[in-house]
């Protein structure tokens, strides 16, 4: 029999794989996606959020782990847990060598990038260079790797894993780790996450998927079904504007605009509806899916003019461009009227100091509802372009309960050899907003987590078995 | 499961054709307006867009794919239309410069993010500073299966070649880059057939008395100088012009001394081979291998000590008097020893890799070219070195004829075959240390 199962195919599920052979487990990894879709979400990610208190490698100065959870508990509103998540930030800080030592290799800081070069360790060649690295070394190990075996149940016996289904086929182990992701590629299950508004609309039928179409939640709604402890709000999730031209699945970063905050933004009826200014982009980009989801038809229409060219990163498909406002308008389809009131006002409202987009300037709105407070500029010079926007999903945040065993629980009781890693619990400490890096960090941390504790509790099993087969 | 394979097929199979049908070439942000993609061009597709179904209130789960939109080509802003194989270096170039996952493997990319739009000069540069390592293709998120389909490797791979034929001197003879193999066959049979001709013509056969190793009695030495110096001076020349018009075209700017150390220094170390971590580069797979860069290097560095077995040789003759045949420990004969096993293994190492290579990776187009580059070197060496070896049976002869026939033919093919890829090499690494130096014009708040 197998010593850990592992149901999933990306980062987390991967970590778990490797801990658990490198311990002197037999594991075999179960991955839904055929070899070409492998890896999950995390073949769109890039980097991971570490904690550091001096220059290491990679990272310049210091991101202490105070810092870090400051930030964790800033952009998800105190809806964290404080234990685990400080034990996901210590852990960021020790998980390279390990991540190199399966070909994990890492970029060198580029002056371009400085600012992130401190809290992040970027992935030469990006997530899925780390993914194809892991199953290489998984296989030179001798973790057995099946694609095309999306698990559909799982048989429990009063909390303990018994064995996988996938169709007729019945997979049995001594230990399971379950690292198969959220529930963001499946429509049916977002819309009812997200219901009706008060318009009468279904948000989540306009919403795309930046990641994964595999991840369908089928093993997360079972195992809710199945009496699951569970933390999260369906509705939550990592969430971007993106362009709405984007594809349906697995857009991954290009899709992105990132020209919010150098222009304004308008919704459907040609109105604008939040500060564009607020922040640095980078701090902001990822509540603007939201609150284009919260507009009527979920669209948003980013608007800038030629000031803004060579300021952001290019867009990867074109924006719409004209040379006037109201030629801009009428291209996009917005009323023309009300897109000129819209216009004149905030033109009208800006109060421009010394623009600079590198620091929170002085150039602000005065008089205006909703004020943009920073970068502020008046759009007068053609051409102008427009990008629609629609909301983004990355992962969704409703997961599984754990302690910092990862061990799934069933009213509060921990399963002795069931496991959770990666989007599956990320929840546990991300219940909303998001950090760039941080779900590679929660599910490196857990994921290696998962795996360790599995493989000792298929070990302790053997000796159990070896021991009563002797009595 | 049956659901989610469904939406799988729906998702790729669907699109893939569709993003054949609607990628249109680009360029960045100040392009003919009249040629983007509008909400309004979208709406007129057979799938309904997502701003349509939210107006009309209609609610329909996974409905929401929507042709997707490339930059339009502008024909008024490009300055020199682009060929199908540009076009499509500047649609990949634009999905990477909005992903740049891949900017630590090598200098492509952050050549690219120097650039919001992709002209043809810019494409034929950057096509010639890739070097083929591939490590982009099996990190990149955007390849195929996906609908983007991103290979940058292969698409640069088909505007080198291009480039090779466009800067070609005399432009006419461009064309021999097309069925490369073919230029190299004849070229081969034609030398071989010169040379065995002309030993059956002075020696009344292709066997001999044995003549000491004195190739002269067969070929007098001013005849030989003569016809390889001519060969050798129009190569030279050919290609000398060409990489002249391309330099021209991408405008680099003065190179400063520092600009040319470090181009010369990654060129002679093949930097860019090392996959940016030091590892090597992609061959059959996604793992890592030095082999291609070991075995360039022992190509190249075996070709330059052969070259210099024929220099120092040359000197030896005109400069002291010193006639070959030269003894086994002398130095001709020593730099050209050394240099030939060189010049056997690396060769024989590259087809090996080139054989194994993953199907997605290069220009499949131009394998013929690639391998009949390769053997034509092997043949070099492996009959130079018999000749060596033999020198001194009544075999020289014939040896000699066949070992002339191919180098003939290796001078004669070298501005119309894959020596071009390394001249075109040098000339962008060098537009890079150039361009490097130089302030960046976008101030692209990063991420």
């Amino acid at each position: 029999m197998i010593d850990v199962l592992v149901i999933g195919g990306g980062n987390a599920a991967l970590c778990a794989a490797l801990m658990a052979r490198e311990a002197g487990a037999s594991v075999l990894m179960l991955e839904a996606a055929p070899k070409a879709w492998r890896g999950g979400n995390s073949q769109h990610t890039r980097n991971l959020r570490c904690m550091h208190d001096a220059p290491q490698d990679v990272l310049v100065e210091s991101y202490p782990e105070e810092e870090f959870w400051q930030d964790l508990l800033k952009v998800t509103g105190g809806i964290t847990n404080e234990h685990l998540a400080r034990l996901v930030i210590r852990e960021s800080s020790t998980c390279r060598d390990w991540m190199r030592k399966h070909g994990v290799n890492f970029q060198p800081p580029l002056s371009g990038a400085l600012h992130v070069a401190r809290t992040n360790a970027f992935f030469m060649g990006g997530g899925k260079a780390l993914v194809n690295a892991y199953y290489r070394s998984a296989e030179a190990l001798g973790v057995q790797v099946r694609y095309d075996a999306p698990v559909d149940s799982l048989e429990l016996d009063n909390g303990r894993f018994v064995a996988a289904r996938i169709g007729d086929e019945r997979i049995t182990a001594r230990t399971c780790v379950l690292a198969a992701g959220g529930f963001e590629s499946n429509r049916e299950w977002l819309r009812e996450a997200w219901g009706q508004n008060e318009r009468g609309e279904w948000p989540a039928d306009n919403f795309l998927i930046r990641g994964t179409r595999f991840n369908m939640g089928v093993l997360l709604k079972f195992m809710i079904d199945a009496g699951a402890d569970t933390i999260g709000d369906p509705s939550q999730s990592h969430c971007v504007a993106i362009d709405a031209r984007a594809p349906l699945y697995d857009g991954g970063i290009c899709t992105r605009i990132d020209c919010v905050s150098l222009g304004v933004v308008v919704n459907r009826d040609a109105q604008r509806f939040y500060d564009e200014g607020e922040d640095f982009w980078p701090k902001r980009y990822a509540i603007w899916g939201r609150l284009t989801a919260m507009q009527p038809g979920q669209i948003a229409y980013s608007i800038i003019d030629s000031k803004a060219i060579g300021r952001f990163m290019p867009p990867v498909f074109p924006g719409v461009q004209a040379d006037t406002l109201p030629e801009l308008a009428r291209k996009l389809e917005l009323d023309e009227t009300q897109f000129m009131r819209t216009m004149s006002d905030y033109n009208a409202a800006c109060r421009v100091g010394t623009f600079d987009h590198t620091k929170l300037d002085d150039c602000h709105t005065e008089g205006l509802q909703p004020a943009k407070t920073h970068w502020a500029r008046p759009l007068d010079t053609a051409p102008y372009y427009g990008y629609a926007l629609r909301p983004g999903i990355t992962f969704t945040y409703l997961g599984l309960k754990v302690d910092d065993t990862a061990a799934v629980r069933f009213n509060d009781q921990p399963s002795d050899n069931l496991f959770v890693a990666g989007e599956m619990m990320a929840g546990n400490v991300l219940g909303k907003g998001y950090t760039a890096g941080v779900g590679m960090s929660i599910g490196t941390a857990f994921g290696r987590i998962a795996g360790t504790r599995a493989a000792a509790s298929a070990l302790a099993q053997r000796v159990t078995g070896v021991k009563s087969e002797a009595a | 499961m049956k659901q989610l394979e469904a939406l799988v097929q729906q998702a790729s199979g669907a699109l893939s054709p569709a993003m054949a049908s609607t990628s249109a070439p680009s360029t960045s942000h100040t392009m003919n307006a009249t040629a983007i993609a509008t909400p309004a061009a979208a709406r007129s597709a057979a799938t309904a867009t997502t701003s349509q179904m939210a107006r009309d209130g209609r609610a329909s789960a996974a409905a929401t794919e929507q042709p997707i939109q490339w930059h339009a080509k502008g024909a008024s802003t490009t300055p020199a239309s682009l060929s199908d194989d540009e076009t499509e270096v500047a649609r990949v170039m634009q999905i990477c410069n909005a992903c740049r996952y891949c900017e630590g493997f090598c200098a492509v990319f952050p050549a690219m993010t120097r650039r919001l739009e992709f002209g043809k000069a810019d494409i034929n540069y950057l096509a010639n500073l890739c070097h083929n390592c591939g490590a982009c293709l099996h990190a990149c998120q955007y390849a195929p299966p996906h609908e983007f389909a991103v290979n940058v490797p292969q698409a640069m791979a088909k505007v080198r070649v291009q480039t090779y034929s466009d800067y070609a001197w005399p432009g006419a003879l461009g064309k021999l880059y097309k069925n490369n193999g073919l230029t190299l066959s004849v070229a081969l049979a034609g030398a071989l057939a010169l040379f065995l001709v002309l030993t059956v013509a002075i020696t009344g056969g292709l066997l001999h008395e044995p003549l000491a190793g004195n190739f002269y009695a067969i070929f007098p030495h001013n005849t030989l100088a003569l016809m390889f110096g001519l060969v050798f001076v129009f190569a030279i020349l050919s290609l000398g012009i060409g990489v002249r018009r391309f330099w021209r075209d991408v405008s680099p700017g003065t190179a400063s001394g520092a600009a040319v150390a470090e181009a010369t220094h990654d060129a002679l170390r093949l930097k860019y081979l090392d996959g940016g971590h030091g590892k090597g580069c992609n061959n059959a797979d996604d793992a890592f291998t030095l082999l291609r860069r070991r075995f360039h290097h022992l190509t190249f560095y075996g070709f330059m000590l052969c070259f210099a077995a024929t220099s120092v040789a040359t000197i030896y003759h005109y400069g002291f008097g010193w006639q070959a045949p030269y003894d086994y420990s002398s130095l001709p004969v020593l730099l050209g020893t050394v240099g030939g096993i060189g010049l056997l293994i690396g060769p024989a190492g590259l087809l090996w890799l080139n054989l194994k290579r993953h199907p997605l990776q290069g220009d499949a187009a131009q394998r013929p070219m690639d391998r009949g580059f390769i053997a034509l070197l092997f043949l070099t060496s492996l009959t130079g070195l018999l000749l060596l070896a033999l020198r001194e049976t009544s075999a020289m002869g014939l040896l000699l004829a066949i070992h002339l026939g191919v180098v003939m033919a290796l001078f004669l093919t070298l501005p119309y075959g894959k020596f071009a890829h390394g001249i075109y090499r040098c000339a962008s690494l060098l537009k890079w240390s150039i361009e490097k130096r130089q302030p960046d014009g976008l101030k692209l708040g990063s991420d």
